[in-house]
Parts: C-alpha cells; sequence; structure tokens
C-alpha cells in the first residue's frame, strides 16, 4: 500500500471514508478502477483534485454495469451535467451507494432517480413503460405491457394522479422484501 | 474495513474519549433498529428521518441553533419538570445523593454526564455561577432568583449544573464545557450520518470538512472522565460483536449449497421447479443430520468398540452361504457380507456396554432409532410454522405484486452476459405468471359447465383409485397363493407380479390424472395441488399394500424363528447335561462350535432392513431410468430425428419432456418414508438416502437443464410451500406407525440385533432404568406410568388444545380483521385524494345507511367506519403520533445503553408537533423528503 499513498493524502482518504461506506483500500481500488477506464485521462495523483471527469460510454462498459438494463440511468442520475459524465467523487459516490451497507432511504431514493427516465421528478407511465421493456427486453406483448404499468400505478398510487411520486415510491419499496438484496453492486 | 477502522477507533478513543465511536455506534444502531421497525411503520420513521435532515441542516449554522432549541423546548418540559423535582430532592440531600452517586456504576454516571451535556446546551457562564452557588448550598429560590436568562435556560442550567455535579464534581468550567461538549457532538454525528445523505460528494466534503476542523479545534479543550475507557471498550466490543454476527450470516449463506444451480433452474424454469430442488436440498439437510446420528451413535461404536467381524455368529456368514458370499449377484441382493455388516439390524452385538467407555450401545440403539423420528416431526414442524408465519407476513404481498416486480426484481449484481439472459428469462417468466394470474381473478365463465366438468373428473379418479387399489389386492391375494405353490413352478411374471403392477401403476396413472385434470380446468397452482394429492392417494395404497405383505411374511419368520429357538435351546440344554454329567463338574464352558456353523434363527429385522434397502435401490434405479430414457433419450431423438421425419416432432407429438413437479415431490416424499420406516432395521439405510439425494440433485439438475422445457404456463410455486410439508408429515405419521407397531409388539429376535435375549425392545429401557439409574428415578417412572396420572395428564392435553385452538382461531380472526382495515385505509386514502365516492362496496353501503342511522342513539355497528373517514382525513396523523413519538422516545432510551448519546435525537422525534398535522401519511414524509432530496444537493 506504500506507494499508493501518493495517490491521495491521508486526509482525503479519511474523508471518503466518513463520506461513504467504503474502506480505505477499497476507495483506492475504486480509484484503480477508475483509472483502469482511461489510463491517459486520469492522472495517478489526485492530492490537488484535479478536474477530470469520464464520460458515460466509458463507464457503462465496467463488467459490473454491462449486463445491467439501467446502466445508462445509474450512470447519469449520479452525475451531476445528467448527462453521465462522472467525476471521480460521483463515481465513488455512485458505488457507495450501491454498496451492501447503504442505508435503504439512501437507495430509495437514487433508486427513484435511476427509474426516472424522463427527470420529472415523478414516476409515470411511460417511464414505467421503459423500465418493463428494459427488464424483460421487450419480450411481452404491448397489452401485456399495458397491463402491467397500470396494475403498478395502481398498487403504488396513493394520490390517485396516475403517476407516482417519491412517497409514493417510498411507501411501495420500503416493504419490497428483496429491495435491498438486488439493488446493490459488488465492486 | 477491519483492520483500519480499529485502528481509527483506537486513536479516537485515546484522543477524544468514546465520543466518536460511540455516536457512530449509536447511529448505526438506530440505524438498524429503523430497518428493523421499517415494515411496520414506514411513515413514522420517514418522518423522523426527514426530521434529521433538517435538524442536521440546523446544526450547521450556529445561529438557527437556538431557535431549533425552543422549538424542541415544550416537548422536554415535562421531562425538565421531573428532573426539575428530582433536582430539589437532590439538593435537599445532597450529601447521601452524592455519596449514590458515587456508587453508581460508570456506565450510569455516563448517561448522566449525556444527560448533562444535553441540558446544558449553549448555556453560559452564568449557569456556571449557578452551579457554584449550588456547591455552596444555595436553595432553589436562589437560584431561580439569580438567573438572568430565559427561564427554560435557567431550568436547564440547573439541571445540569445538579447532575452534572453528581457525575463528575471536580470540573471546574461545567457548563462551558458542557456546550462545547455537546456541539463537538453534534459535529460528531454531522460527520458519522454524512454517508447517509443523499447529497453530491462535493457537498459531503465540504460539510465534512467544515465539521471536521470545528471537532478538531474543540475537542482538544475536552477532558476525560474516569468510566469512559471502559465504555469505549464496551462500545468497540458491541461494534465487534455486530460485525462478527454479519460475518457469521455471511458465512452461513455461504455454506447453504446449490444455491446458484437452483437460481439458474429458477431463471429458466420459473420458482415452482425450482420449488422443488429446494425442497430437495432441505431433505437432503434433513437426512444429513439423522445420518450424522446414526453414523455417530450407533454405527461408528460399534465399529470401533464392538466386536469384530467372525467373532460371534451373528457377525459371522453362515457354512452354507459362505461359497457364494462375496458373489456380486448375491451382493447386490444385500446378502452374503452385506447382510452381515453394519449395515444391518442382526449385526449388532446385545452386550449392554461397549468399550472402554461403558457405551450402551443397546440404549443408544432404541434411542436413536425413536430420536430419528422425533428430530423429524420437530424439524418438519417448526419448518412448517416458520413458512406459516412468513405467509402470514407476506399477506401484504398482494398489494404491491407489480411494482415489487418492476421496482426490485433486477438483481444489479448481475454480471455475467449469461446469467444476464436467465434473469431476463426469469423475470419474463414471473410477469406473465403474475398477469396469469390476474387474467385468473378476472375470468368469467359459465360456471355450471366447469361445476359439471369438475364433479366428472373427480369421479372419474375416483374410480381411477378404486381400479387401481383392487388391482393391488388382487395381485396381493394371488402372490399369497403363489407363495405357497412350488418356486419351481412359477414363471417370472408370477413371481414379480406385485412389483411389476405396482410400478405399472405408479407409471400409467399419473398421466392419466392429470389427462383428467385437463377437464377441471384449474389455475395451474391449484391442479398442481389436486394432482399432487391424487398421485398421493395412489402411492399411499402402494406403499401398504407392500407393509402388509412384508407383515405376513415377519409373522411367518417369526414361528419358524420359535422353532429353531427351541430346538437349539434344546441342544444346547442336552450339551451342558452331557457335559457336567460327563466331566462331573458344574463349571461348563460354551461349546466350542466355529461362529460359522451355529443354528441360527431367521433375523426377521434384518429381512425387513434388506425389504427395505432393497426397495430403495430398486426406486433409484427406477428413477434414474426413467429420467435417461424419458427425458433424455426422448430429447436426443426429438432433437436430432427432427431433420428426417415428417413431422415436426419438437412442436408436434412427442415433444421435450416436461419436468414433473407433483411426481418428483411425491417420489421424494415416499422416498424418505421408507428410509424413516427402514432406518430403524437397517441403519446403514440413512447413509445411502444422502448419497442417492447428492447424486440426483447433480443429475437432475443437468437433466433438467439439458432435456426438459418449461411449462407452457409457467407458474409460481406458493412462497410457502407447507403443502409439500405438509404431505412430508402425514408420511412421517404413517410411516411412524409401523414402526412402533413392531417396536412395542414383536418380540426381537433371539439371536441377533442389540435386544436379542429381551422380551420386548424397550425392555433396554426399563433395564437401564433399573439398575443404572438411582432408585428415586425409577420411583418417579413408574408414579409416571400410573394410569391414574396418565389420564389426567391427557385430559390436560385435550383441554390444552382445544384452548389452544380457540385462541388461534381468535387471532385468525383479529387477522383478518386488520387486514381488512388496512385495505379499507388504502382505498379510503384513495379515494380521498381522488375527491371521488368511495369506490368499496361496504363502504358504500355504510354511507347509504348512514342518515337513516344517525337518529338512532351511535350503534355499534355501523358507527365506526364514518369516524374513522374523518380520523384519516383531519387527525389521523395527530392521533397517531404520540404513539410515534413515544415509540421514539422509547427508542432512544434503548440506543442510550449502547451509546452516550442518549438524549441528542429526543430533541428532534417531536417531527409531528413541529410542523403543521400533516394531511395524511402518504404526503408527509413527501415534502421532507423532497427538500432533503433535492433541495441541499444544488447549493
Amino acid at each position: 500500500m506504500g506507494n499508493k499513498q501518493t495517490i491521495f493524502t491521508d486526509e482525503q482518504l479519511d474523508a471518503y471514508q466518513d463520506c461513504t461506506f467504503f474502506t480505505r483500500k477499497e476507495i483506492l481500488r475504486l480509484h484503480g478502477r477508475y483509472h483502469e477506464l482511461a489510463p491517459h485521462l486520469v492522472p495517478m495523483d489526485y492530492t490537488n483534485d484535479p478536474d477530470c471527469k469520464l464520460p458515460l460510454a466509458l463507464i457503462v462498459n465496467m463488467p459490473e454495469l454491462k449486463e445491467n438494463p439501467f446502466r445508462n440511468r445509474i450512470v447519469e442520475s449520479f452525475s451531476e451535467d445528467g448527462m453521465g459524465n462522472l467525476s471521480f467523487n460521483e463515481f465513488v459516490d455512485m458505488f457507495s451507494v450501491l454498496s451492501e451497507t447503504a442505508s435503504r432511504e439512501l437507495k430509495a431514493i437514487y433508486a427513484f432517480k435511476i427509474y426516472d427516465f424522463n427527470v420529472d421528478n415523478y414516476l409515470c407511465k411511460e417511464d414505467l413503460e421503459k423500465t418493463l421493456n428494459r427488464l424483460t427486453k421487450e419480450e411481452l406483448t404491448p397489452e401485456e405491457v399495458e397491463l402491467v404499468c397500470q396494475k403498478s400505478i395502481e398498487e403504488a398510487d396513493l394520490d390517485g394522479d396516475n403517476k407516482l411520486s417519491f412517497a409514493d415510491f417510498e411507501n411501495m419499496i420500503t416493504r419490497a422484501p428483496d429491495f435491498l438484496s438486488t439493488f446493490h453492486i459488488r465492486i | 474495513m477491519p483492520p483500519k477502522r480499529k485502528n481509527d477507533a483506537v486513536i479516537r478513543v485515546e484522543d477524544v474519549g468514546m465520543d466518536v465511536d460511540a455516536v457512530d455506534s449509536g447511529s448505526e444502531d438506530e440505524a438498524r433498529r429503523r430497518t428493523k421497525n421499517r415494515r411496520n411503520k414506514p411513515q413514522r420513521k420517514v418522518k423522523r428521518v426527514s426530521d434529521d435532515e433538517e435538524d442536521e441542516e440546523d446544526e450547521d449554522e450556529a445561529p438557527r441553533k437556538r431557535g431549533r432549541k425552543k422549538k424542541a423546548k415544550p416537548r422536554d418540559s415535562d421531562e425538565d419538570d421531573e428532573e426539575d423535582s428530582r433536582s430539589v430532592k437532590s439538593k435537599s440531600s445532597k450529601a447521601s445523593r452524592r455519596k449514590a452517586a458515587k456508587e453508581e456504576s460508570d456506565e450510569e454516571s455516563e448517561k448522566e454526564q449525556k444527560t448533562r451535556k444535553k441540558r446544558g446546551k449553549g448555556v453560559s457562564k452564568l449557569e456556571k455561577e449557578e452551579q457554584n452557588k449550588e456547591k455552596k448550598g444555595k436553595g432553589k429560590d436562589g437560584t431561580k432568583n439569580k438567573g438572568g436568562e430565559k427561564d427554560k435556560k435557567k431550568k436547564n442550567g440547573k439541571l445540569s449544573s445538579s447532575s452534572g455535579s453528581e457525575s463528575d464534581e471536580d470540573s471546574m468550567s461545567e457548563g462551558e464545557m458542557a456546550a462545547l461538549k455537546e456541539e463537538v457532538e453534534e459535529k460528531k454525528k454531522v460527520i458519522a450520518t454524512l454517508r447517509n445523505q443523499p447529497w453530491r460528494m462535493k457537498k459531503r466534503l465540504v460539510v465534512l470538512k467544515e465539521a471536521q476542523e470545528f471537532v478538531e479545534k474543540f475537542e482538544g479543550a475536552l477532558g476525560k472522565g474516569k468510566g469512559r475507557k471502559l465504555y469505549a471498550y464496551k462500545v468497540m466490543m458491541t461494534k465487534k460483536l455486530i460485525k462478527f454476527k454479519r460475518d457469521f450470516e455471511n458465512f452461513k449463506t455461504a455454506c447453504i449449497p446449490w444455491e446458484r444451480k437452483i437460481k439458474e433452474v429458477e431463471s429458466h424454469f420459473g420458482s415452482s421447479v425450482a420449488s422443488y430442488f429446494i425442497f430437495l436440498r432441505w431433505m437432503y439437510g434433513l437426512n444429513l443430520v439423522l445420518f450424522g446420528f446414526m453414523f455417530g451413535l450407533v454405527i461408528l461404536p460399534e465399529i470401533l468398540m464392538g466386536l469384530p467381524y467372525g467373532s460371534i455368529p451373528r457377525k459371522t456368514v453362515p457354512r452354507e452361504e459362505q461359497e457364494t458370499a462375496m458373489d456380486y449377484s448375491v451382493l447386490f441382493d444385500f446378502g452374503g457380507y452385506c447382510k452381515y455388516s453394519f449395515l444391518f439390524y442382526g449385526y449388532y452385538n446385545n452386550e449392554p456396554t461397549i468399550g472402554v467407555l461403558k457405551f450402551r450401545l443397546p440404549l443408544s440403539y432404541l434411542l436413536v432409532g425413536v430420536g430419528i423420528f422425533g428430530y423429524s416431526l420437530m424439524v418438519v414442524i417448526r419448518t412448517m410454522a416458520r413458512n406459516a408465519n412468513e405467509g402470514g407476513d407476506g399477506g401484504e404481498e398482494g398489494d404491491f405484486t407489480f411494482s415489487w416486480k418492476m421496482f426490485t426484481s433486477w438483481d444489479y449484481l448481475i454480471g455475467n452476459p449469461e446469467t444476464a439472459d436467465n434473469k431476463y428469462a426469469s423475470i419474463t417468466t414471473s410477469f406473465k405468471e403474475s398477469i396469469v394470474d390476474e387474467q385468473e381473478n378476472q375470468k368469467d365463465e359459465n360456471i355450471h359447465l366447469r361445476r359439471f366438468l369438475r364433479v366428472l373428473a373427480n369421479f372419474l379418479i375416483v374410480s381411477c383409485l378404486g381400479g387401481s387399489g383392487y388391482l393391488i389386492y388382487f395381485v396381493v391375494k394371488r402372490s399369497q397363493e403363489f407363495a405357497n405353490m412350488k418356486k419351481d413352478n412359477l414363471s417370472w411374471f408370477e413371481k414379480n407380479e406385485v412389483e411389476f403392477v405396482m410400478s405399472l401403476l405408479g407409471l400409467v396413472c399419473p398421466p392419466l390424472f392429470e389427462t383428467i385434470a385437463e377437464l377441471e380446468d384449474y389455475h395451474p397452482r391449484i391442479a398442481l395441488k389436486w394432482q399432487l394429492g391424487r398421485i398421493f392417494a395412489l402411492f399411499l395404497g402402494n406403499l401398504y399394500t407392500f407393509l402388509f405383505a412384508l407383515f405376513d411374511e415377519v409373522t411367518a419368520k417369526l414361528e419358524s424363528e420359535k422353532v429353531i429357538k427351541n430346538s437349539t435351546e434344546w441342544v444346547l440344554n442336552q450339551y451342558y447335561s452331557n457335559y457336567s454329567s460327563f466331566y462331573n463338574t458344574t463349571d461348563v464352558p460354551p461349546p466350542a462350535v466355529h461362529p460359522s456353523d451355529v443354528i441360527r434363527g431367521p433375523c426377521w429385522e434384518t429381512g425387513v432392513g434388506i425389504e427395505f434397502v432393497k426397495l430403495i435401490v430398486s426406486d433409484i434405479q427406477v428413477t434414474y431410468l426413467t429420467i435417461l430414457i424419458g427425458d433424455f433419450v426422448r430429447a436426443v431423438i426429438v432433437r436430432f430425428l427432427n431433420y428426417c421425419w415428417c413431422w415436426d416432432l419438437e412442436a408436434g407429438f412427442p415433444s421435450y419432456g416436461e419436468f414433473d413437479i407433483s411426481g418428483n415431490v411425491l417420489g421424494l416424499i415416499f422416498n424418505q418414508g421408507m428410509i424413516w420406516m427402514g432406518a430403524f432395521y437397517a441403519p446403514g439405510l440413512v447413509g445411502l438416502n444422502v448419497l442417492r439425494l447428492l447424486s440426483s440433485m447433480y443429475y437432475q439438475c443437468w437433466a433438467v437443464m439439458c432435456c426438459n422445457v418449461p411449462h407452457e404456463r409457467v407458474f409460481k410455486a406458493s412462497r410457502s410451500n407447507n403443502f409439500y410439508m405438509g404431505l412430508l408429515l402425514l408420511v412421517l405419521f404413517l410411516s411412524l406407525l409401523p414402526v412402533v407397531y413392531t417396536i412395542m409388539t414383536l418380540s426381537p429376535s433371539f439371536d441377533c440385533g442389540p435386544f436379542s435375549g429381551q422380551e420386548k425392545m424397550y425392555d433396554v429401557i426399563m433395564e437401564t432404568i433399573e439398575k443404572d439409574l438411582p432408585a428415586f428415578i425409577g420411583n418417579l417412572f413408574s408414579y409416571a406410568t400410573n394410569p391414574g396420572l396418565i389420564l389426567p395428564a391427557v385430559l390436560l392435553m385435550v383441554l390444552a388444545l382445544y384452548y389452544l385452538n380457540a385462541v388461534s382461531k381468535a387471532y385468525q380472526q383479529a387477522n383478518t380483521d386488520l387486514k381488512k382495515k388496512m385495505q379499507m385505509a388504502r382505498d379510503e386514502e384513495k379515494n380521498r385524494r381522488n375527491n371521488k365516492d368511495s369506490t368499496n362496496q361496504v363502504m358504500k353501503d355504510l354511507e347509504d345507511l348512514l342518515p337513516n342511522k344517525s337518529l338512532i342513539p351511535p350503534p355499534t355497528e355501523e358507527e365506526p367506519p364514518p369516524p374513522d373517514v374523518v380520523i384519516e382525513k383531519g387527525s389521523k396523523s395527530p392521533k397517531m403520533k404520540p404513539g410515534a413519538a413515544a415509540k421514539g422516545v422509547n427508542l432512544q432510551k434503548d440506543v442510550s445503553l449502547a451509546a452516550p448519546n442518549p438524549r441528542a435525537p429526543v430533541t428532534r422525534a417531536p417531527g409531528p408537533r413541529k410542523g403543521p398535522p400533516g394531511n395524511a401519511r402518504g404526503p408527509q414524509p413527501g415534502p421532507g423528503r423532497g427538500r432533503g432530496r433535492g433541495g441541499p444537493p444544488r447549493h
């Protein structure tokens, strides 16, 4: 670990540990992964907070995300500009939220963001259709998709506006038995 | 994680005392508790969380803190009052109290300190003065007059001083210290909870930096208390314990075998097929435990400490069999050396104790034989109870079937393209299952036709069952006739008629039932249950026919044994009398006959054991061959002959096989029943079964993945597979009966097995009680077996049964009522939002009834719902909140046991009172959440 120390100062590492659910080693590993994605772009020395962002296309090619039907949405939700460009901070943030130890509330917030395809802070039918089509690789017939979306909204929508607000979503997701175990990426 | 954290903790403990750590663990605990409570009270929790967020934002800015305090005040006030009176008392009897305080445990003083810190927050020097004065012994009134600040602060100050003086009296600047500590506390809390904030990393880093700077600046000023190190140690230990527990859990789940195999099957065939494999795995675990008992307590001691092979007649192959004893065909029928090995009952010696350890083998044999049943019974019932609990818990499941599937079915861990494909397939499958379920609900057809068809189907099946029963009876009768004839005259078919007919019925009937069941047109899940029940009846018939045949054999053997026993005794007596008369001595040595030449009885127990083992082996062969031919060869033919065939084999007639869930499950269950029955007479049978289950897991997994196709209508197994368990329990009872019957009534063989020489098998227990236990226990037993005692005991049990039954019914009623209520609340909420009339039929009816009823003084039945509505509209949240708040306080008390930060959350808990009474449970968390999520990150 000796020579890796130069990547971050101790303070930085401590700060990351306080801000995320990672240990020192994991943060260094994350940096390694981040660096791997674009060796010529990402500096090895992060002590002076270099301003460096990686585009979405690079990040979704990580093996952890590659098979995920929502990979683009995940990256977009965590990027500050909404276009999917991630700085290292946001990169760490992403995997911290998706880590095993993150709390359910936190995960629910970001899950909502991920499933909110059109970024209007509501999950409307359109969002659900997209979600469903990604989940099933569009193998359901349009009628089935329609039925499932209708049913989902009926189930979870408390305020009857035919779309799911975050409150609706959280109410539903906090009771889901396997949300915590599935909304989780091991890095 | 561990090493680094540990270091961290140690350093902090040394620099700061335990505060950081404690806070950390406290919040961890809190988080954990929250997760626990979440299901029950999501609303309350959400509210609290949003409060948390607000608070923490507040804490960033010093000036606003005051405001927060004031907000918190009203709720604190009653506590204050309470403590106020306490402080008066304390002053009046200060000396004694101090003493007491000193004697208080470290932990308590720690808590006390916490209180002080809380109270002393933001308190000025004035309070120090007050405190000093108090120390000098001034009265309460005096201090009150002196107070230059607001009432509340004074209270706080007083409290802080009074309690502070108790905990560490030698500290000089209590108030300042307290204030400072409090602030440091807060900052540390911010640091600890930072990772749970939905902020951008940038903001987090900034906030962290601020907080850290503050902490660094001031924490040096804080002193160290006495019990703090111990406390810090405790906190660390609890943290380690928690971590260890989690690791252990991880380890345990990692130890569960075949998880991936089953997942794979599940993704291709849906959960119903997977439920068979899960059941198989469960069965494997059960059998492993049974094997452990059998092997560890019976087989191993006999092998290690018992007499070796060839030492006594029962452990030796008889002379006339010795020539063929090693032949493959003989061994394959479990004759020859197999018959006289530890696999079977007859091999075990009847010496009461063996080896240097004085191991009581006969007793152990009996206890293990019975214990296997006891253990299996316990495990099955426990599993059933757990499943039932799960089922009850999942009552809510129906509310969110589709949305849960939509949002939680993708497993984000998947990183392997193949698995991902499987997952897509399984998700699609599960959606289709749900759609089928849904459409099933909406279906509305000609009900009369369907009823008629169902009655017809049941009639046909009952007649099928009756026919097969008669056929078996007929065949068994015939076989008894054949048994009396000479063996040479019989053809192969006549010899094996019973087995042949039985396996033929087993092959033909299930598909027949399935075809008939098509008439009924049930939902596949229900159809599966019917099918299971019917095949169960069929198998049961087969099994019991087999058992009766076996009993005939046993009685025959018992008769012949009597003859042999008499003759051997006669021979022995003659030998003894001859010997004594010839040598004129009473000290007669045993006859010098080679163990293989001794005349011996038929040993019916070993015979029964062999029958069972043979049955199991042939069952394994049949099952594996069926899979190989019925599935594999068929699949190969369909696959490759399809190129040169006149019709489409894959889509047309033979097609690929479907996995036969009902048949396989029942096969497994009946197999287990035979193991239970046979284990007493053939201890090696359990080991054989373990091997069978192990191999069949791999074999069937392979077969199902390689040559079966998913059912056309993929359906989901009901979540609690208590149906399987129920069948298993029934089979367990049915297999318990014959074994217990033989143990209790038949007398064991005189020359083989651990109970030889005894009148009844259970005499071993009596013997042990009489000879080896103190006398009073024997007395106790004789009292306990007195009918006068047993009869009341039975009566009592019946009464208890009745009572428990009544109670469980009441609970069920309450449960359904609650469910109904929840459903109503949900509907009502929806409707209120929609500003529409109630769609709930019951509510509608009640509303219609209301005007007329209102004339009458409030009745019991009709009134409640309308008030309910009102309550839900307006005052529901206030009504719920006190409870919530109280819960919060309790929660914090609990936390305070673990972490020295007990009061902090209390000031925040009164969210409900702070804000305007929320209009409903739904939206309340919404805005708070929204702010927490949307607002902060942007600045």
